[in-house]
This record gives structure tokens, sequence and C-alpha cells, in this order.
């Protein structure tokens, strides 16, 4: 833990805006560059920094969950979203869209399965990364 | 919903461990997790092994992608059979470690990680991918590095270094092979493989990639002259790692010599099957006589381990269908010996006080008399004793290497059986009959009652597998023939992935898909 003020504070403004910057990369990630595993990172750099300005204890007291429970959270709705291809008969991880459409019958918005997957690992990185940083800095 | 049951392997171990992790600061919760997940492996590949018996060749595409494009799934009988013995191994191995693995070692995440390396074994066996073998290899590695350092002891370290070295050379090998595999023939789907390599006009470079899988395979599977890691690993992590690692790791290597070596790689046998013969006979007298010049059981075992890598090999490297009968037979038995002997070891541990050394063994005879009957099983199958499993299997390669006149590979075959034999003899009298040189050795009921079933009831369970394949070897006498038939002639299996018809993809809410199209 560094103890700073100038780091506390820019930590404070940074922390929300990295979470929500990671949340719009994994969105992104649907069709555009971007998805679960960057997103992940971003999001996990987001806690890392916190944990360096606040300190580890502080930034567990913000995740609630532990970050193992996480991965493993996010290992399990990668896993989910592969079933849903089971009730049409089709193989593990087939996709399955809900297509929304607008009132001229145009597409409007496809929700699919592979959205889910992503999320699951986005979960997976940020569980990873922050169960090593947790484990590094509560080592010194 | 066959292809479901395909994936079951996969998903079962793969859920189980997601199921772990969540719960990663409840041990007790793992452990029923942990249990209830093999269980339910051993069903799925058992109902896996009666429906590839009956109908064949099974496949899967996942996510409805179709070969040569997609991940192809494919279980014959050869993948059914191995991972049903491997579901098998997982239950035994995961009932020993409820009294085996320590607090810490659960605290630090064991269940969880074996269930991954369940994982990684199983989609080995069951992959018609080639790049995907090699992503399940390194789920498998790096699992076991885990597993391997669990722990933290001086010697696990070390061990653990030695074996993420070779590993880190034999995975470069393998994706080299790979991208040059993919460079010549532009599919990486092994059915594939096996329709257009032998059109590759260039001849030389095919086996020279053939040469890059032997090296990246052998490296696994602990062939000689690439062995040296597994004696310094394999007898330093906790019993029911151990037990697993001899019993499975390096079968996978063999399974994956056995699968490229008979579906893609034949056509220049002289030269591959040649190197592979020469490789089998020096694997099996460096593995004997390296485990008759240590003086501790665990460390003698290990060599072991090597030294009926061996014999596999020499099935293969003969490859009649008799032989690969013989391989597939002895892939069999020696999975269910080897990590019955690891679990054994590790009660004659416990009983000895922590150490395996010949000088501190002794007087078990006295003390734990059934204990002793139970291991005289897997020790004497070791060997080659005739009613068990050992004698059928060495028999069947022996007999295949007379058929096609081979004599060295059989003298060498025969010679490694006398000296494992004589190892079996010393194992047994210093272990068993000699007095005990600290006075009495303990007896089992000093485990105390929980631990004592735990520890005691996989080995009953696994010497009673052995004394029923040695009694009753028709059944699987049966199955090996099938694989083998499956490999010497894999038309039915390329037929099965080529064929394959695609599935369309089911839409829910539109019946249009363009309506998912990016509208700029």
């Amino acid at each position: 833990m560094m103890d700073s003020l100038i780091l506390r504070t820019a930590t404070r403004l940074l922390l929300a805006l990295m979470i929500l910057f990671s949340i719009f990369i994994l969105w992104r990630g649907h069709n555009e560059p971007g998805g679960g595993f960057v997103g992940g990172l971003i999001c996990a750099v987001a806690f890392a920094l916190h944990a360096l300005a606040f300190g580890v204890k502080e930034m567990k007291r913000l995740l609630v969950l532990d970050p193992r429970s996480l991965l493993g959270g996010g290992l399990l709705l990668g896993i989910l979203s592969g079933f849903f291809a089971g009730p049409g008969g089709d193989p593990f991880m087939t996709a399955r869209w809900i297509i929304f459409k607008d009132a001229t019958g145009a597409k409007a918005l496809a929700l699919g399965t592979p959205v889910l997957f992503d999320i699951g690992v986005y979960l997976v990185v940020v569980g990873a990364l922050l169960a090593m940083v947790q484990a590094l800095m509560e080592e010194d | 919903m066959i292809a479901w049951l395909v994936a079951s392997p996969i998903l079962v171990p793969l859920t189980t461990a997601a199921l772990c992790a969540v719960f990663w600061n409840r041990p007790s919760l793992q452990r029923v997790l942990s249990l209830t997940g093999s269980t339910l492996l051993l069903i799925l590949a058992g109902l896996l092994l009666a429906r590839v018996m009956e109908g064949g060749v099974q496949v899967a595409q996942m996510g409805s992608w179709a070969a040569p494009f997609g991940i192809i799934l494919v279980a014959d009988t050869l993948s059914a059979l191995m991972i049903l013995i491997a579901a098998v191994m997982a239950l035994a191995v995961a009932v020993y470690a409820l009294g085996d693995v320590d607090a810490v070692r659960e605290r630090g995440g064991y269940h969880i990680i074996f269930q991954v390396l369940m994982v990684g074994v199983c989609g080995s066996f069951i992959t018609g991918d080639l790049f995907n073998l090699y992503v399940w290899f390194e789920v498998m590695l790096i699992s076991s590095f885990v597993l391997l350092s669990l722990g933290g002891t001086k010697e696990q370290i070390d061990g653990a270094i030695k074996y993420a070295a070779i590993n880190l050379i034999a995975t470069a090998c393998f994706l080299l092979a790979v991208a040059l595999l993919y460079g010549v023939t532009g599919t990486l789907n092994m059915a594939d493989l096996a329709v257009r390599v032998p059109h590759v006009a260039n001849k030389g470079l095919v086996s020279t990639i053939a040469v890059l899988f032997i090296i990246a395979f052998g490296m696994k599977a602990a062939v000689f002259p690439f062995f040296f890691w597994l004696p310094a690993a394999y007898h330093t992590p906790a019993v029911a790692v151990q037990a697993i690692f001899a019993g499975l790791l390096t079968k996978v290597g063999v399974y994956a010599l056995l699968r490229c070596f008979t579906l893609i790689f034949t056509g220049d046998m002289g030269w591959t099957h040649g190197i592979l013969l020469w490789i089998a006979g020096a694997t099996m007298l460096t593995g004997a006589l390296g485990s008759l010049a240590v003086r501790d059981l665990r460390r003698a075992l290990s060599w072991q381990v090597v030294a009926h890598i061996g014999y596999m090999i020499m099935g293969l490297a003969i490859a009649t269908p008799l032989a690969i009968a013989g391989t597939v037979f002895y892939l069999v038995h020696d999975i269910v010996v080897k990590t019955n002997l690891f679990l054994g070891a590790g009660v004659v541990r416990r009983l000895s006080g922590g150490d395996t050394s010949y000088a501190k063994l002794g007087g078990l005879f006295t003390a734990a008399p059934i204990l002793c009957i139970v291991l005289f099983v897997p020790l004497a199958s070791l060997a080659g004793f005739p009613p068990f499993s050992g004698f059928w299997s060495k028999l069947l390669l022996v007999r295949a290497g007379l058929a096609v006149e081979n004599w060295a590979i059989v003298a060498a075959a025969l010679v490694t059986g006398l000296l494992t034999f004589w190892l079996v003899g010393r194992l047994w009298a210093e272990m068993v009959w000699k007095a005990n040189p600290d006075g009495d050795a303990l007896g089992t009921t000093s485990l105390g009652g929980a631990a004592r079933v735990a520890l005691v009831a996989p080995l009953v369970l696994l010497s009673a597998i052995t004394v029923t394949i040695g009694f009753y070897a028709e059944p699987l006498m049966r199955v090996s023939a099938m694989a083998a038939d499956g490999l010497v002639d894999p038309q039915a299996y390329i037929d099965a992935v080529l064929g394959a018809v695609p599935t369309t993809p089911t839409l829910v809410g539109a019946a249009d898909t363009a309506a998912m199209e990016v509208q700029p």
C-alpha cells in the first residue's frame, strides 16, 4: 500500500470510470474489438489500483465476494451459456438468439448466449487477477 | 442428445471444478462435490462406452460447426474405453484423497485443480482436433504444475521445476509440429488429416513432422531418452496426486501417440515405427534397470512407470491388429495397476512413519496381513504372474512380437519382465517379510476409523478390478480387439467425422439470420 494523497484522490475518481469503461468494452466486444477478456483486465486493474491506494483490506470490502468465488461463478456462467443449446436438441455451445425488432420490422437488438459467455470470461479474468493481486499483496 | 453424452466427459468435471471454486472456503462441501462429480463422470463414461460399442463411432460438433472447420469431439472404442478407465481412477483417487489430502492442500484448492486435471485428461481422450488436443494438454499441464508443487516442500519445487522445464520444450515441439502440419495440409482435424496427409508431395517433410510428434508426445509419455524428469518428480507430491499422475498422465502421451501414428502418420511406417520400436526397447530396459538401482519403494515404482510405457510403445511400433489390441489391453491394465501401487505405497509410507526407503520398511505382514494380500495383487500383476491382468497383456504383446518374428524386441520385453519380477521379489522381501528395523510396524487400525476406510477401500476396488481382468479377460480382450480394429482401419472414424450431417442451429425469436447482422 502506498500512502499518497494524490493516488488516493485520483483512484476515487478513476475507479468508477474504469469499471464503467470495462463494461463498455465488454459490451462493445459483442460486434467490435473488445470483449470479456480485455474488459475483465481493465476492471481488475481498477480494483488493483484501489488496493494500491487504500490497501488489500479495503479492496476486499469493496469487492464483497472472494475473488476465487468470482472466478468459479464466471466459469459456471460460461458453462451455463453453452447449456442453452440443450432444449432445441443442438450440441453444446450452439448459440441461441433473441431478436428484438423495431416498429418497421427491421432489426433493433439481438441478444444471444455468446454475451453470457463473454460475461463469464469477464468474471473469470477479474477473479483470477484479483486472487493473484491479493495473494501477492498480502505476502508483504 | 448423443452429442451431449459425447461432451459429458468434459462438462462434468469442468462444472464440478467451477462449483468447487465458488465454494472455495468450504472444503467439506468441495469433498462432497468432488465425489459426486467423479461418480457422475463414471456413470456417463459407462453409458458412452456402451453406446459406442453398440452404435459405432459417435461424433459431436461443438457449437454446431461442422468438420473440418469446427471442433469435433469423437468417441470411438479407444476413446470411450480410456475415458471409462480414467473415470474409475478419478473416483478411486477422489475417495483416497478424503483420507490423504491435508487441510493446507485443501485450502490451496486441491479438489478444484484435481477436477481441472480430469477435464484435461478426458478432453485429450475425446477430441478429434489436433490443436484442441494441444489445448487439453495445456489444461492438463498447468493443473499438474499446481498439483505437483501444492504443499511447497523443497523436494517438490525441485521436481516441479524439472517437470515444468521438460514440458515447456515438449509443448514447443508439439506446437511447432502442429504449425508445420497445418502449413502442409491446411487442416488440423484428425480425420481430415488422415485423408490429406497421404497426398502431400513432400514426403520428407511429413516424416520430419512425424518425428517432432514422437518427441513431443514421447516427453509426456516419458519414453527413452526423455524419461529423466519422471523419477525426479513423481515421488514428491501428495499420494493421491502421485497416483493419478502415475496412472493417467503418461498414458495420455501414449494415447496421443497411438492416435496419431495409427490415423495420420501411416505413410512411412518403416521409418516412424522403426524409431518407435527402438524407443520401446530402450525404454523398457532403462526403466527396469533404474527401478533396481534405487533403494526406495516410491522411487522404484516411479521407474517402473517408465519401464511399462515401453511395452505399450512396443505394441504400437509392431502395429499389427494383435499388437495394437495388446497395447490397448496393456493401457487399461497398467493404469489400474500403477494407480493402485502408488496409493498402496502411500499407505505403506504412513505405516512406516513417513519414509519408504528400504532401510525403514519391513514387518508389514505381521502388522497388516490383509493390506499385504491386497497389495500382492498389483505387485504380482506388475511382474506378470499368470492369473492377473499383467500376464495377459504381456502375453498378447509377446505373441504379437513373435508373429512378426522380431526376436530382439521380444527378448527385450521378456528380459524386462524378468527384471520386474526381480524387483517385485525384492520389494516383497524388504517390505513384507523382513523384520522392521524400528521394532514393530504399525497396523492399519492406527490410521483411524474414517481415514482407514478412505485409504484402503480404493486399494481393494482396484485390486478387485485387476483380479477380475485376470480371471475374466474375455470382455476386455473383446473391447481391445474392437478398439484395435478401429485403429488399424480408421475408415469408420473418418466417415463418422467427415460424413456427419451439419446441424442447423435453431433460432429463437426470429427465423431470419439477416436480422443479426450489424447495421452500420
